[in-house]
């Protein structure tokens, strides 16, 4: 970046035509975008918790705190993130190494490493690292990629993800490793290879299920495939949550009506389940609604991945963008009882601050790919 | 990072990515729809059933316990009441461990054994999130120790309610018995529905007669409450209709002094109004105070109460079966001019003993030197017992036990209250078939004198006497008056059947045996002469005495070498005035000796009671 006042007038002539988002390197589509769903998610929180006023402060300080994250990183041109992706990248893996050895003990699980001042999940940076380590890997060489290119992605990817998971972290782990896979499909690996990795993983489910898997993890599934079993128990989550969503019906009980949340029949209604209360208060048009300007990030977020001028570009932000689909889809999946539940929240609505700022940063990296773009003959 | 082999394709690699992220999109575009399809299979297809699961989750219906209903006395003095007291109940739904908790309780709160054992037993038949009384009737210091730890005690909850008591304790308690917590057969028994809220019901006396009566119309609210099982707030109320009130016959000042006529014995009084049958006092003394059983007696207090020899719980007026002994005499004599055997001039001459032809066997008279020649009149005012010998032997006892059931003895008088025994009018056919033996004449004899097998309780000797001042005309004794609805608007009187009326065919018999029961008070020779001093008014009666311990053929009975408890009974029974008879009364003084000194008084007190008039 160059602070250089006389250097920044020189620019402003070229740059003339270009918005102020543009000089700050923003993109304002996506950050109006990112804007709504935050406000949206807001009025949601309000709501489910139970009208807090401290809720919605801290909240807002966290968005406020994530968005000026996201500008700073905008502002890295991608080359020095390149430059700076392999040390990013070390760094993490020796982090996740000293959370397993060192960790605090937090909800029976170590995620948290203890920094004196602030305490900090080095998985979430890993969440960046990793699609941006491989991307970087495959960007260097020719795409399609090569048998040796995938094979070291595959490490670059698995490693951190079998740290993550071994915390355990089944949610993070599985979000770390789709996006170095994304970055891996993006680039073209071929399909050849992509049906033998399945047939490989469902070979290798069983073997996860009885070896790898903890019993609590194991319990989620169960509770996936019949939460009626267990009704009181791992099952009363999901079946609450059927219940504020379905008796949501079309329009919804309105705005600060939901018995479900409000009642507290509703569990981690601020958190992982903020979507039943959107469900039960808003109905299905007001979840319509919401995937929508969900559907205009992503979509906004795969324009910029396809403008972007170099391979690296392209496949990070195609893979930071794939991989904020896949947390939608985990959360919403989860919520409405197609999928186990698996700890991961609805990208900018639900409570809580890690993932918040991961999230939103991923977005800075989109936007620098888009601004910072070398003058190009057309 | 290994150099590459081959140039890159800048178009080409381009050209890859476009085709996967399109490729990427079409797999977003595919699980968005999967998801919306799922939502509008909750939302859309399945919302009725999840409305009603939303709905069953948090509306519940809790029931609401109508409000007992009073009783008052004759005058409206209230003798049964609902006072508010707190409980502590338990939500086992909302409790992790019950018994821990109970023990924790136990820290801070007195908790007895039974305590807990009654909660248990209710909670087998409760719902889980029902909630069940633990203690009753905290004091205020309880209330406000656990009001300090309640947040340690998710699911227990102080509740305010009404309890049952009763102002003038003993003095009514055998009347209207008192309302306990609801047993386990009686669970079996009452509706469970219309008990859904009720913990106490009545056990005995008027309390369980009128059980219907006084319950009330059980409500109802519909209330939204959270995950927790809090109240947020009531949906819909549909509010229990209170029990009806209850007007006793039963008159409170005539109660108390009755009570207070017995002095320092134990004994039964019953005072009928002839004219309705209505009950204008029930003592039965000692009584207890009903107040303790409302919320469980203690074992100890209990035992007390029950071992005591004056057995203070035993309803004497109900239960207590007493040889009705001389104050079946009027009743035995009208039989005699009934049947033709006698009338009022046929003498007896009385040496003082009776024998049975071809028997050395002597009945005595309780006079040893005799009566000389009596007629009936003379036979009932000085209580002559060899005309009685004589008239019952000439009635035989199938037309003497006939007669005297005409007049109720042999079975329950069907008052209102529980527990009523029938007494014996023995008969040949009864001693066929209780004892498989003949009846022998001796037997006769003294059945005619009111002894031998003869029992009656006192409300019976009551009813009988009420009979005979009406001249056999009557109603059942009644207890309650009128029962009342809370707004006081219906006033009905509970059902009472009329007695079958006894007819003779001389009804002028009934003069002259009521006559010769006059003249027991106010003849110059009547038993209970001295109770007419300063009388008002005119008093039909007669004296009884019952014997608790037979005396041998060749011994005296001799008062003061018999201990207290195996004394005569002292009895009377009479009316009054006995013109226009507006009060029976029979009175039962336990251990009393004589029945004209002893008992006679007191029911002058009674009369006194009931006319109005200041006794001395």
């Amino acid at each position: 970046m160059n602070l250089n006042p006389l250097a920044l007038g020189r620019q402003r002539s070229a740059e003339r035509r270009r918005g102020l988002f543009e000089r700050l390197h923003l993109d304002l589509p996506l950050l109006m975008g990112l804007l709504t769903i935050a406000a949206l998610g807001l009025v949601v929180l309000y709501s489910a918790s139970g009208q807090d006023d401290g809720t919605i402060v801290r909240q807002t300080i966290r968005l406020g705190i994530a968005f000026g994250v996201m500008v700073v990183v905008a502002q890295i041109p991608p080359h020095l993130l390149r430059l700076w992706t392999p040390w990013i990248y070390g760094a993490g893996v020796i982090l996740l190494v000293m959370v397993l050895i060192v960790g605090d003990i937090g909800k029976g699980a170590q995620r948290w490493l203890d920094l004196g001042v602030f305490r900090f999940q080095p998985s979430e940076v890993m969440k960046l690292a990793v699609p941006l380590m491989v991307a970087l890997t495959l960007a260097d060489g020719t795409l399609p990629p090569r048998l040796m290119g995938v094979i070291k992605s595959l490490v670059l990817l698995g490693v951190p993800a079998l740290f993550i998971f071994m915390q355990p972290d089944l949610g993070t782990a599985l979000l770390v490793a789709s996006a170095g896979l994304f970055v891996l499909f993006l680039a073209g690996l071929s399909w050849k290879l992509i049906a033998a990795a399945i047939a490989l993983v469902s070979a290798a489910a069983p073997i996860f299920w009885t070896f790898l898997m903890r019993d609590y993890q194991r319990d989620r599934v169960r509770t996936f495939l019949n939460p009626e079993n267990d009704p009181l128990g791992s099952g009363y989550h999901i079946i609450q949550s059927k219940i504020a969503i379905g008796s949501g019906g079309l329009y919804g009980k309105g705005w600060l009506n939901g018995t479900q949340s409000h009642l507290e029949f509703l569990p981690e209604r601020s958190t992982d389940f903020i979507f039943a209360v959107l469900a039960e208060e808003f109905g299905l048009m007001g979840i319509l609604v919401m995937l929508a300007v969900y559907g205009f990030v992503i979509l906004r977020g795969m324009h910029i991945a396809s403008r972007a001028q170099d391979t690296f570009g392209r496949l990070v932000a195609g893979s930071l963008t794939l991989t904020f689909f896949v947390y939608l889809f985990v959360n919403t999946g989860m919520v409405t009882g197609i999928l186990p539940v698996v700890g991961v929240p609805l990208p900018l609505v639900s409570y809580g601050g890690t993932s918040l700022v991961t999230l939103i940063a991923a977005f800075g990296i989109l936007m620098s790919i888009h601004t910072h773009r070398k003058l190009l003959p057309q | 990072m290994p150099r590459p082999v081959t140039l890159k394709d800048v178009q080409r690699e381009s050209r890859l990515f476009q085709s996967r992220a399109v490729f990427s999109l079409a797999a977003v575009a595919l699980a968005c729809l999967g998801l919306v399809i799922r939502l509008t299979n909750l939302q859309v297809l399945q919302h009725d059933l999840y409305v009603t699961l939303s709905t069953d989750n948090r509306v519940k219906v809790e029931p609401l316990a109508p409000t007992r209903g009073l009783i008052y006395d004759r005058k409206g003095k209230l003798l049964a009441e609902n006072q508010p007291a707190y409980s502590l109940e338990l939500i086992p739904e909302q409790v992790d461990d019950v018994d821990a908790t109970i023990a924790a309780l136990r820290e801070i709160i007195t908790i007895e054994d039974r305590d807990v054992e009654h909660f248990h037993r209710l909670r087998k038949r409760k719902r889980r999130f029902e909630s069940i009384p633990i203690r009753f009737r905290l004091n205020e210091e309880e209330v406000s120790r656990f009001a300090v730890h309640r947040h340690a005690f998710p699911g227990v909850d102080i509740h305010a309610g009404l309890y049952r008591y009763y102002p003038m304790g003993e003095l009514t308690a055998h009347v209207l018995g008192y309302v306990g917590r609801i047993d386990e057969r009686e669970l079996q028994e009452l509706s469970a529905s219309e008990y859904a809220g009720t913990s106490h019901v009545g056990k005995v006396g008027v309390e369980k007669t009128y059980e219907a009566e006084l319950h009330g119309k059980v409500g109802f609210r519909k209330v939204e409450t959270n995950a927790q099982g809090r109240v947020i707030r009531v949906l819909e109320r549909t509010p229990p209709i209170p029990g009806e009130d209850l007007h006793l016959n039963l008159d409170l000042d005539i109660q108390r002094k009755a009570t207070e006529a017995l002095g320092e014995y134990n004994g039964a009084i019953v005072a009928l109004d002839p004219r309705d049958g209505a009950v204008l006092a029930l003592v039965s003394k000692p009584g207890y105070d009903p107040n303790p059983f409302v919320n469980g007696i203690s074992v100890k207090d209990y035992n007390a109460l029950n071992r005591s020899r004056d057995k203070p719980l035993f309803n004497r007026v109900l239960r207590g079966q007493y040889p009705p002994g001389s104050t079946i005499k009027p009743l035995v004599g009208l039989g005699g001019l009934e049947f033709g055997v006698t009338d009022t001039n046929t003498t007896t001459f009385c040496p003082g003993y009776f024998r049975l032809p071809g028997s050395s066997h002597r009945y005595r008279d309780w006079k040893r030197w005799g009566h000389g020649a009596v007629n009936l009149d003379e036979a009932i005012t000085q209580s002559c017992d060899v005309y009685f010998y004589q008239l019952a032997l000439n009635l035989g006892i199938d037309r003497l036990s006939e007669f005297l059931g005409r007049f109720g003895l042999g079975k329950p008088s069907g008052i209102d209250l529980t527990g009523e025994l029938g007494g014996l009018n023995p008969s040949r056919e009864w001693k066929r078939r209780t004892r498989r033996e003949a009846w022998y004449p001796g037997e006769t004899l003294i059945t005619g004198i009111g002894q031998g097998y003869s029992l009656a309780t006192p409300l019976q000797l009551a009813q009988a006497t009420a009979l005979l001042s009406r001249r056999g005309m009557g109603r059942q004794p009644r207890v309650v008056k009128s029962i009342e609805d809370a707004g006081g608007n219906h006033s009905r009187p509970p059902a009472s059947e009329p007695i079958n009326p006894i007819s003779l065919s001389n009804p002028e018999d009934w003069q002259t045996v009521i006559q010769a029961m006059i003249d027991v008070v106010h003849g110059s020779t009547g038993t209970a002469r001295h109770i007419a001093k300063g009388l008002g008014y005119t008093i039909a009666g007669k004296t009884g005495t019952a014997q608790v311990y037979t005396v041998k053929q060749d011994e005296e009975y001799d008062k003061e070498n018999v201990a207290d408890h195996l004394r005569d009974h002292a009895l009377f029974v009479g009316f009054a005035p006995a013109d226009e008879p507006t009060v029976a009364v029979a009175v039962v003084v336990e251990n009393g000796g004589s029945g004209g000194s002893i008992a006679a008084p007191v029911a002058r007190q009674v009369f006194d009671a009931v006319l109005g008039e200041v006794s001395e």
